[in-house]
């Protein structure tokens, strides 16, 4: 149980994906200007990131590895993630049209977040079973979140402030993110895993 | 070779499967038409004036949903645009001039008929798109004013130009602290 505990915590805060391991930028960047759109894309990619990290583990474990087809790992798992993120969107569409029209084409480009591939292959690769796989997948979904959420904040405070015109925009955005990351570099050995 | 069929069969069934999936989806999860558009045509005030350049609101409505300038509804005034804004998610536009009733006043008005000059011809009776002018032919015409919009369209109507557009006296109801109007500006 303690070990499901760190492992959460470890991917949340010590080995975050954005900050530390640097995946998922494209999002991080893109819908971090509003904090509203971000905290709709972090439910959406919470949800993506889950769901593909279990599929991925089932289709590896009980069809790949059985049939020696290892090979077809990054393909299978491309197709894993584009059918969840297509299913995402039509749930979202349903659900609330005005949320769809925000996230507008950041939502199907989930499908490209390295974040979300990452996940699925680095559960492969540090052998997870199948509840530490769920467990990595919600963790980096929620470490994704956290700091999108953080960031955007930071960004709508951003926009008041009296920024010189050369940092002016994306320039601020990137150094502040650059910041941001420093200050999760201190939770490396928080925990050990 | 045997090794080869097999992942490629592997491959098409779960994409099979993944189709199957999708498909379901899409028909469960279908949207009957553009729900946005909908919403909109709620906040327009449904005048169906066409001073937007749109034949009527739901037009309007459409084009809007599509990335039209929000700011082209007179009769809905600030009140309206700031309410698209929201639903829309975008920054309030202030009301686009060439739209604007009168330049000389923003205030919301009203359409008044001079009844002394009225030939009761009930040709602004057909224009008004909200029925708020009573009257029968070659009688007096007149306006309900709680029912009009200020859409104008029954001035260029009335053959002897006997309808004025009358700003609404402002009463403590409809004061308006207009704060924008003070300039804010940062010292740095």
């Amino acid at each position: 149980m303690t070990d499901y505990i760190l492992l959460l915590i470890g991917t949340v805060l010590v080995n975050n994906f954005v900050l530390v391991q640097f995946l998922g930028l494209c999002p991080f960047m893109g819908v971090s200007s509003k904090t509203e759109t971000a905290i709709g894309m972090s439910f959406a990619t919470t949800f993506v990131m889950t769901l593909a990290s279990l599929l991925s583990y089932l289709i590896t474990t009980y069809l790949l590895v059985p049939l020696n087809l290892e090979y077809l790992t990054t393909m299978s798992f491309i197709l894993v993630i584009a059918v969840v993120v297509q299913f995402t969107e039509m749930v979202v569409h349903k659900t609330s049209s005005n949320l769809y029209r925000l996230l507008g084409i950041f939502l199907p480009l989930i499908t490209t977040n390295c974040a979300v591939l990452g996940v699925a292959l680095l559960n492969l690769r540090l052998q997870h079973n199948f509840l530490e796989s769920i467990i990595y997948g919600f963790g980096a979904a929620a470490g994704f979140s956290l700091v999108l959420i953080m960031f955007s904040a930071m960004r709508e405070k951003l926009a008041n402030a009296d920024v010189p015109s050369p940092f002016k925009g994306a320039a601020i955005a990137m150094i502040t993110a650059g910041l941001m990351s420093l200050a999760f570099m201190g939770f490396s050995g928080l925990v050990k895993l | 070779m045997i090794n080869i069929l097999i992942a490629i069969a592997i491959l098409g069934i779960i994409s099979a499967l993944f189709g199957a999936l999708l498909g379901y989806a899409s028909v469960k999860y279908h949207v009957q038409g553009d729900p946005i558009v909908e919403q909109l045509d709620a906040l327009l005030p449904q005048t169906q004036c066409g001073q937007c350049g749109y034949p009527g609101c739901k037009p309007y409505a459409e084009a809007v949903a599509n990335g039209e300038l929000i700011n082209k509804c007179a009769p809905g005034g600030e009140d309206t645009i700031k309410k698209i804004a929201d639903l829309m998610g975008v920054e309030v536009q202030p009301l686009d001039e060439s739209h604007e009733q009168d330049s000389s006043s923003n205030g919301p008005k009203v359409a008044f008929i001079i009844e002394a000059d009225c030939i009761g011809c009930t040709k602004c009776i057909q224009a008004c798109p909200v029925d708020a002018i009573m009257g029968a032919a070659k009688q007096m015409h007149t306006v309900i004013a709680d029912e009009c919009t200020g859409c104008d369209l029954c001035v260029a109507p009335c053959p002897v130009d006997c309808i004025e557009m009358r700003e609404i006296p402002e009463t403590p109801q409809s004061w308006q602290w207009d704060l924008n109007k003070i300039a804010i500006k940062q010292l740095t």
